[in-house]
């Protein structure tokens, strides 16, 4: 384990956690509206699936992203400011929470229809293949999403074509607020894709270091023209399903069972172990990562708000087609 | 008359009819252990049991046609989708499988199915949910869409559409959930077809359907105080069928026509009314026929822009107004 490694992921899991934090508390005050889904205790998925790519790859996530776009490298500031709706957004303030883009750093979208990742994920995989590209295309989706036809639908048509995707299974066991055996023939998401003779594995997606190692080797199997692959992470959500759902369907048992699994605490008391930080450096981390945070937020606030309701309806702008331009 | 909210009403037609009938059972995602997104099955999980109040997985296509076939053989479902937008995935199944089959089939099966889901903008819900879909729904022949604007309504069309050998598609509101309005004890079976004018006027008929007869109201409130303008306000609560005679004899009497509606106006149902105005009664009229609708744009998330995208009670008076010249 690369010591510079540690640290990215200790920094990125503290930035994930504050940024969080600091849009509940934002949405408290009435500056993000809409429905707003948070990360915390699934940080570990997102941190070592895409520390583990290369910036060639593209990723399509669905509503809960903002964690995926922030270790993408979207700044802070341009995800905060998505969620306020201002035009400083990555999505110019037209997209929201659910729907942050950023095309530069193949950061293909957030979506808010459950199961609408695969197909999306795997059409961008032919595009990679046609181009006879070496990226992969990273589909993240939740454990309720596997229900859809989407998910068979693409996982064999994947597997038919040999493309260059890796299914990434976000297994937080809910479903709002229906529980994985209630919605599930089958609670093993990985072992659906041997349906399709998809190459599959399971991780602890508590444990940002096996996520990354496992990530990693998918990635490697896939980019060899193996075909695509699919990888289950089984994590936790701490939070409700959305700022609208007080998750009321668990114990708090439950709750703090996993939380005693946290991938910050954990993966925090293992780099002291190891050496690879002091407490120092890592009280130093956390301070910084709230600075960013504070930043985002101050950056989001003096944005300006989009003013123009028919831009990119179409190609050009609407009034070109009313007969008045 | 108890004065409820609107997912009451909801929730006692449901209850009501389990009650009476065991082939009644009703499906959808979080609708059970949960209650309910809108709280509209609250309680139900825990009267009926879960094989007649069903949690389903997110496969809108597959559970709503499973209710479809079910219902071909004698059960009686009401499916709730979480919110229109995702009826989208089970379009394949209401309309090739459960609007089509007592014709195919020559009048052997018939699919009566209830469907419940919620359309309309609420607030800054972005582009992938905030659909209004009545305009999809309504143009397709076997299916019946009807669309409660207050709680009676919400009681006695649900009512009535679970009775009815029909597939029938309610399409509610995020927003209405909470209104309260009153509806009467005894039982109420809300007619599925046919119009009701909420407001006598003789000046201008104003059309609205679920939350737009609220704008309606509100808008010739306005006009007869400010400018006494007598609207009549027609709440169109079945949009397939839609009531032709009574859309041409509230034209007949005022021989002027507004139609407010949330959805973008292509395909729409004020497009359709004024279709029914031209083809009824076209030499009544004495303006051309207005509509009030959204800016045909995918709903934007940002607030302000929102608003601008969505009409309002003050553009139902302002197209008023440009009508009168006043
Ligand atoms: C097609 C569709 N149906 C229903 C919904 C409403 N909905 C949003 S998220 C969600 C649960 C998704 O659960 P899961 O896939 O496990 O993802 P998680 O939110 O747990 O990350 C549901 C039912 C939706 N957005 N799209
Ligand atoms: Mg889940």
């Amino acid at each position: 384990m690369q010591r510079d490694l540690a640290r990215q992921f200790l920094y990125d899991i503290e930035l994930a956690r504050r940024f969080e934090q600091a849009a509940a508390e934002q949405y408290a005050q009435g500056n993000i509206a809409g429905f707003l889904h948070l990360y915390p205790g699934e940080e570990a998925v997102a941190v070592g699936t895409l520390r583990a790519a290369d910036v060639g790859d593209y990723v399509v996530s669905t509503y809960r992203e903002h964690v995926h776009a922030l270790v993408r490298g979207i700044p802070a500031g341009a995800v905060m400011a998505e969620l306020f709706g201002r035009s400083g957004g990555c999505s110019g303030g037209y997209g929201g929470s659910m729907h942050l883009f950023d095309r530069e750093r193949r950061f293909l979208g957030g979506y808010a229809i459950v199961g609408e990742t695969f197909p999306v994920a795997t059409g961008v995989a032919y595009w990679l293949r046609m181009n006879e590209a070496s990226d992969v295309a990273l589909c993240y989706f939740g454990d309720g999403a596997v229900n859809q036809g989407t998910f068979h639908e693409s996982l064999n048509m994947a597997a038919l074509w040999k493309l260059p995707v890796l299914f990434i299974c976000e297994n937080n066991h809910y479903q709002i607020g229906t529980e994985i055996h209630r919605h599930s023939a089958l609670a093993e998401v990985y072992q659906r894709a041997c349906a399709y003779g998809i190459d599959s594995r399971r991780v602890d997606g508590m444990d940002v270091l096996a996520v990354y190692e496992e990530t990693r080797e998918a990635l490697h199997y896939v980019r060899d023209g193996h075909g695509p692959c699919l990888l289950e992470c089984e994590t936790y959500r701490y939070r409700g399903h959305s700022m609208a759902d007080a998750g009321a369907y668990r114990s708090a048992l439950e709750v703090a069972e996993l939380r005693a699994r946290d991938p910050l605490l954990t993966f925090t008391q293992r780099a002291l172990e190891a050496g690879w930080v002091t407490q120092e450096e890592a009280d130093e981390m956390g301070a910084r990562a709230g600075r960013e945070v504070e930043a985002a937020v101050a950056f989001a606030e003096q944005s300006p708000p989009p003013t123009q309701l028919d831009k990119d309806v179409y190609v050009r702008p609407l009034d070109l087609y009313r007969g008045d331009a | 008359m108890a004065n409820i909210m609107y997912w009451e009403a909801i929730r006692r037609a449901h209850d009501e009819e389990m009650e009476r009938d065991p082939l009644v059972i009703c499906m959808g995602e979080d609708i059970g252990v949960a209650g309910g997104t809108y709280k509209a099955t609250k309680g139900l999980y825990e009267k009926y049991g879960a094989e007649r109040v069903i949690d389903t997985p997110i496969s809108e296509n597959g559970y709503t046609g499973l209710g479809i076939g079910a219902s071909f053989l004698g059960v009686r479902p009401i499916i709730e989708i979480m919110s229109v937008n995702f009826a989208w995935l089970a379009m394949d199944q209401l309309f090739n499988s459960a609007a089509k089959v007592r014709y195919m089939s020559g009048g052997q099966l018939a699919a009566p199915v209830v469907v419940r889901s919620p359309g309309g903008t609420a607030h800054q819900l972005g582009a992938q949910h905030s659909a209004r879909m009545e305009k999809v729904f309504m143009g397709i022949a076997g299916l019946r869409v009807v669309t409660p604007s207050n709680p009676r309504q919400a009681y006695g069309l649900l009512k009535s559409a679970v009775r009815c050998n029909d597939p029938v598609f309610i399409n509610e509101h995020e927003l209405m959930y909470n209104m309260k309005g009153e509806v009467p004890d005894e039982e109420y079976f809300h007619p599925l077809e046919g119009s009701e004018v909420v407001r006598e006027g003789r000046d201008v008929t104003l059309f609205g359907y679920n939350i737009s007869v609220h704008w309606c109201l509100q808008a010739a409130e306005t006009l007869s105080k400010q400018y006494g303008i007598e609207a009549e306000v027609v709440d169109l609560y079945a949009l397939a069928p839609l009531d032709r005679a009574g859309i041409a004899a509230s034209v007949r009497k005022t021989h002027r026509a507004v139609i407010a509606e949330e959805d973008e106006a292509p395909v729409g149902v004020g497009a359709e009314v004024m279709a029914i105005i031209n083809e009824e009664c076209f030499f009544d009229l004495d303006a051309q026929p207005v509509r009030v609708t959204a800016v045909n744009v995918p709903m934007p998330y940002n607030h302000t822009l929102e608003k601008a995208a969505i009409p309002s009670a003050g553009d139902v008076v302002a197209a008023v107004r440009k009508m009168f010249g006043k």
